[in-house]
């Protein structure tokens, strides 16, 4: 369960304040599927930044699971992105001289799991992501697709309660982000909470709760009735 | 992140940029192998040295005419200025001494040597027969006035000499004619070859008498001296100077030089040498740290998207700065590694070039080469790796 209060988040460009995140409020609850849509620059990627503590907002607060986290340390704020977060990019972000199943474990490694346990969970996530005979190529031998279905085994590799995808179709043809979205799907079914940021209608619909964001405020906040 | 992954990771990322890893590996490599094949040569040199004094003879003293200003300073130092000659008298004085056990007077001369139709010109040592034994040559046949007086013409060859003169080995009782006068050939040295740039294959030696009429003189060149006791050798020392001092009517006007103290002096400069020669090749070393670091920092630029996601699966940033210090201390590890192995290798070259010089590097310089190409790897790394840590993920991660 996310909650923010009054986050504000302001960058200086020159002499120019910008206000990337104009108190916002927001709470999101375990297991929900969002979207968050909104014009360029509007602040989804700097909210999405934020609620994965990438980012510090400059003020307001923010609570995971009850606990405020605005004023942990790096290093446990480090220990939540592991454990509890996993991030899905536009751009993949595979490291280019690892395997496939290098790429996946490296989460694991971080958090400092046996090589025997992670052998394991790697293999298990390579079938989950039908994956298994890639596991020893290196990203540029992959595919969109493949590329894309490898950073989200990673994300989900140490089943993490929420996973916040920026536009993780925007580098994909129709077809295959149709089929990488479903894969996200099925995780938020399975009781993850999932957070999209997209600029694709169609694709930002299929949320069950829509957010739309302008000039660092949350504009609109619909929940589909059909569910 | 355990510190087993920590540094298969970085291993794996020495291996994955292997060009670049290979000319870092080879710059500190050059360093370290400069140090150890330059300590080699110049220990090398000192040991050759060393051995080399030791084999003229030890419990060795030196008289030379003339007073040296330090004390265990250079022969060559006290050379030209002989305000008082060394006689004869002097050495069978320092001969009565309890803490000698022999001596040997010493002039040196050059002279024409004539037998069996040739005629070279040969060094001519005068001496008694004490100075085989204090110079520790050998007799390869006969004998050296044990037999004869003092006074009688007998003369001992150089092996060479020998060989040259009577090639069917047939030296010994043969007549020889030395700068005008006869002498009985006696004995034949053994081949030694060179010792300090004096080669005991081409001299004759013949009775200190006979010398220095021939050169026509009454002083000494030198006075060699053997004490009994290797362990009293600085009592000689004192006892000898006593002795010349009284018989030259107190005047401090010659100087005795101990073999430890030549020794001391050579292994002193040799070893600076060494030391001075092994910290100019240790700078090349720090020169392959700017170059580690220089690389490392173009690394943390290249990786700043792979650091930034890093950070968002959950590296901390102790998790980045190890990852880097890893990977350059792999670098530095196996740049000192080769290094080292190149340096033996090329010590070994030297040996087998060279089989007079015992080019081996010592072991303080060897740990020495490794110990500073990991500081200077470590060190260097300190910048970059805290740089990578310091890294903002957001702004890493959007990096191009
Ligand atoms: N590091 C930064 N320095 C300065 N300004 C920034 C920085 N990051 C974001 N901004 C500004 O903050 C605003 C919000 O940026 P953000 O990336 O959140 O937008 P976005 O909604 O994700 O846009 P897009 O759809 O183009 O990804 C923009 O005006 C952007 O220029
Ligand atoms: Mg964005």
């Amino acid at each position: 369960m996310i909650r923010l209060t009054g986050i504000t988040r302001t960058f200086q460009m020159g002499d120019q304040a910008v206000h990337a995140l104009d108190a916002v409020d927001l709470s999101i609850e375990s297991g929900e599927y969002v979207s968050i849509m909104g014009p360029s620059g509007s602040g989804k990627s700097t909210l999405l930044n934020i609620i994965g503590l990438l980012d510090r907002p400059d003020s307001g607060d923010y609570a995971l699971d009850y606990r405020p986290i605005t004023d942990l340390s790096e290093t446990e704020q480090a220990q939540i992105r592991r454990e509890k977060i996993g991030f899905v990019f536009q751009s993949f972000h595979l490291i280019p001289r690892l395997t496939a199943a290098e790429n996946i474990a490296l989460p694991l490694v971080l958090s400092g799991i046996p090589p025997n346990q992670r052998r394991h969970r790697v293999n298990t996530a390579l079938q989950d992501f039908e994956l298994t005979h890639r596991a020893n190529h290196r990203p540029s031998e992959l595919s969109g697709g493949q590329r894309q279905r490898v950073a989200i085994a990673r994300a989900t590799i140490m089943q993490p309660g929420i996973i916040l995808a920026d536009e993780p179709t925007g580098n994909l043809d129709h077809q295959i982000g149709a089929e990488v979205m479903m894969l996200l799907e099925n995780l938020q079914d399975r009781g993850t909470t999932l957070i999209v940021v997209t600029h694709d209608r169609e694709l930002g619909a299929r949320a069950h709760r829509q957010i739309g964001m302008r000039d660092g405020k949350v504009l609109t906040d619909r929940r589909n009735d059909t569910d | 992140m355990t510190l087993t992954d920590t540094l298969h990771t970085s291993f794996g990322t020495v291996l994955s940029y292997r060009i670049r890893s290979l000319l870092i590996i080879l710059a500190i490599a050059l360093g370290v192998a400069a140090v150890v094949i330059l300590t080699a040569l110049g220990d090398g040199a000192r040991n050759y040295v060393i051995q080399q004094f030791s084999s003229i003879g030890t419990n060795l003293l030196v008289v030379l005419p003339g007073r040296a200003e330090t004390a265990g300073s250079f022969p060559g130092a006290v050379l030209g200025q002989t305000p008082r000659d060394l006689t004869l008298k002097d050495a069978q004085l320092l001969g009565r001494l309890p803490q000698v056990r022999r001596y040997a007077p010493l002039n040196v001369g050059a002279a024409e040597l004539s037998a069996a139709n040739r005629l070279r010109e040969v060094t001519v040592l005068g001496s008694n027969a004490n100075l085989i034994p204090i110079r520790h040559m050998q007799l390869a046949q006969g004998s050296f006035l044990t037999h004869g007086s003092a006074y009688s013409a007998q003369i001992v060859l150089g092996a060479k000499i020998a060989a040259e003169f009577f090639p069917h080995g047939q030296a010994i009782g043969q007549r020889v004619r030395l700068g005008g006068n006869r002498f009985l050939v006696s004995g034949v040295l053994k081949a030694q070859g060179e010792t300090m740039g004096f080669n005991t294959d081409e001299i004759v030696i013949i009775p200190i008498d006979y010398a220095q009429s021939l050169f026509n003189t009454t002083s000494l060149f030198r006075i060699l001296v053997e004490a009994k006791n290797h362990s009293e050798i600085n009592a000689t020392k004192q006892a000898m100077q006593t002795s010349l001092r009284q018989s030259h009517d107190g005047e401090n006007d010659t100087t005795v030089i101990t073999q430890d103290a030549i020794l001391d002096t050579f292994d002193r400069i040799l070893r600076a040498m060494t030391l001075a020669v092994a910290s100019i090749a240790a700078i090349s070393l720090l020169v392959a740290g700017i170059l580690v670091m220089n690389v490392m920092l173009i690394a943390v630029n290249q990786r700043t998207a792979e650091i930034g996601l890093l950070k968002a699966i959950g590296a901390t940033s102790g998790d980045i700065r190890r990852l880097f210090f890893a990977e350059a201390l792999w670098l530095s590890f196996a740049g000192a590694l080769l290094g080292f192995l190149l340096g033996q290798a090329g010590s070994f070259l030297l040996r087998v070039a060279y089989p007079q010089l015992p080019a081996w590097a010592p072991v303080w310089a060897s740990l020495a080469g490794i110990l500073i190409a990991l500081t200077a790897g470590i060190l260097a790394s300190i910048l970059p790796a805290g740089k990578a840590a310091r890294l903002d993920a957001v702004q890493a991660l959007n990096k191009r």
